[in-house]
């Protein structure tokens, strides 16, 4: 093939072809050209404010270090006068996030930020690692989808920080938007296409002190592509950590992220296609930004704490949930529920969740991906839900006790969330011949084992 | 097998990133000589770089993580000599010698 000349300045040869419009750059211009749509994004938006302190989700991972790179340079280049922190949560997974916090840690010397480093063992009392050690490897990634989410607020307002921006990209929120729509989850569709998302202080009385109930979030790179992040980080040569949580690996395999790729292969502009349909659908949503009242202006949601999230920090779904969902829809169809699931959850009568029905036959040595990611016992409710804030930690809640709050009572009590996780955390599951005596059993053993090495540890 | 004269092979670097290097024994940089003729005798192009990687050089045996329905999976980005493929004709580009061909995952996280 000729090469073929850049089609903005004419005269190099492009090596980018741009996903979202198939223009041929060559990388000055593609470099540019990727800073002045996030710096346009972030101008009508409105995302910042001069003074603004904000903190920068890190992971060491491509799109937070492209993050950091690209607004410390729109920060100097457009003097939006803001200043930029990193913020990075240790999850406490040993061999996984030890690495790439030393990426954080050469990134802050590199852009010149300070660093803050906050563990779930110190904002929790237990790292990941204790937790899987715990509930097992199944269902883990609720707990540190749980925790995460709110992990970043807690350091925010430690920090005495108003914002934290987060390096979710136009493949991630694609992605949210497929899955949301496939649940059937209008209120979280709503709030998952939301550019900026808040979480406003419920009582006005309160003191001018930041408590972690109004931070605000945002993702200024919400409409960049994944690819040109990556390739921007190639051109640029930046120091970013790729991994696979160890509890979570090929969390892209069989998942809705696969879906949105082989989209992009067919049809790259399908990510950009699948955010604006999602950013529609959300304005359609009844009640989806009501709730907001005048504690945020503008575009801002409220954002309650999200239960999903695996291995990366941009909260992606965790592998072979697409497979899990769609037998849920086969077998919801077949229990012939009359009208839309999301109708049913409010009622407080018991919501179709037959994955739960399967809970025992797990434990019978079949190692079938038969229940993934987050409980689906606990559905969401529908629009109605009211914010408060939870009655143990403060926190802004739907429900009286924020599920942080619930999963860490599950774990002090050593009494795991359900029988499922326990089961898995089994180290004789690949037996087939386990049967549910000896499980009982061992829950038994393993609750008096770690009931004399740990105690009820909880910080507020 | 008769040793292979120079005009039969083509010396290359290949590279992996963004998280692919764990599927290639952690290797991120390898240089050496494929084949310059494929199984049928025409010129050697990426599609056969990339059979040839999958049959010889990945040692783990989860192929579908680097090849899925006979390409490269979708989400890993293949840049030739800096150049994204889609520009030089996909996997029917024909490697040249000295040609440096970089895949980089985009799947992995952070």
């Amino acid at each position: 093939m000729a090469p073929s000349p850049c089609a903005v300045c004419q005269t190099n040869r492009a090596l980018i072809l741009r996903p979202k419009n198939h223009q041929k750059l060559c990388k000055p211009c593609f470099i540019s050209v990727f800073e002045a749509e996030i710096h346009h994004t972030i101008t009508t938006n409105n995302l910042f404010h001069r003074g603004e302190r904000i903190a920068i989700g890190a992971s060491g991972g491509k799109d937070s270090t492209v993050l950091a790179s690209v607004l410390k340079t729109l920060n100097e280049r457009y003097d939006y006068g803001v200043e930029l922190i990193l913020l990075s949560i240790d999850e406490g997974i040993k061999g996984y996030r030890d690495d790439s916090l030393e990426t954080v840690k050469r990134n802050a010397k590199q852009y010149d930020m300070p660093l803050t480093i906050l563990g779930y063992d110190e904002l929790y009392g237990w790292t990941m690692d204790q937790v899987v050690e715990q509930v097992g490897k199944k269902g883990n990634c609720t707990y540190c989808g749980v925790f995460r989410r709110q992990a970043l607020d807690r350091g925010a307002a430690k920090l005495g920080v108003r914002h934290v921006v987060t390096g979710h990209n136009a493949d991630d929120v694609a992605e949210t938007v497929l899955m949301n729509l496939l649940r059937g989850d209008l209120p979280r569709l709503s709030r998952t296409t939301s550019i900026v998302t808040s979480t406003p202080s419920i009582v006005p009385s309160s003191p001018e002190t930041t408590s972690h109930t109004n931070i605000k979030r945002s993702k200024p790179l919400k409409y960049a592509y994944e690819k040109e992040i990556v390739l921007y980080a190639h051109h640029k040569n930046l120091d970013y950590f790729s991994t696979e949580c160890l509890y979570s690996p090929e969390a892209f395999r069989g998942s809705a992220r696969a879906l949105i790729k082989n989209l992009e292969r067919v049809r790259p502009s399908a990510i950009l296609d699948v955010v604006r349909s999602g950013e529609d659908m959300a304005k359609l949503v009844p009640g989806g930004n009501e709730s907001c009242g005048n504690g945020c202006g503008g575009h801002a949601t409220i954002v309650e704490e999200e239960e999903g999230g695996c291995g990366s920090s941009n909260g992606r779904t965790s592998g072979g949930e697409m497979a899990s969902m769609e037998k849920q829809l086969t077998q919801t169809e077949v229990a012939a529920e009359e009208g839309l699931e999301v109708e049913i959850t409010t009622a407080g009568t018991k919501p179709p969740n037959p994955p739960d029905s399967d809970a025992i036959p797990l434990v019978s040595g079949k190692k079938g991906k038969k229940l993934k990611g987050p409980p689906h016992g606990a559905r969401k409710q529908p629009a109605k839900q009211t914010m408060g804030q939870c009655a143990r930690c403060g926190y802004l809640s739907s429900q009286e006790i924020c599920k942080a709050c619930v999963l860490l009572e599950g774990l002090n009590k050593n009494r795991p969330k359900n029988s499922i996780e326990v089961s898995y955390d089994n180290p004789e599951e690949s037996a087939p011949t386990v049967n549910s005596h000896e499980i009982k059993c061992t829950i038994v053993t393993q609750i008096s084992e770690v009931e004399k090495t740990k105690g009820l540890i909880y910080n507020s | 097998m008769s040793a292979a004269s120079s005009e039969d092979v083509i010396p290359i670097t290949v590279e992996f990133s963004g998280g692919l290097e764990m599927l290639f024994s952690n290797q991120r940089k390898l240089d050496f000589s494929i084949a310059a003729k494929d199984e049928s005798g025409l010129n050697s192009n990426v599609a056969f770089l990339v059979r040839y990687l999958c049959d010889n050089v990945m040692k783990d045996p989860r192929k579908d993580l680097f090849v899925l329905d006979d390409t490269v999976r979708p989400g890993i980005l293949v840049l030739i000599n800096d150049a994204d493929w889609e520009l030089e004709g996909e996997d029917k580009y024909e490697i040249q010698k000295g040609d440096n061909i970089l895949f980089v995952s985009t799947l992995h996280g952070g």
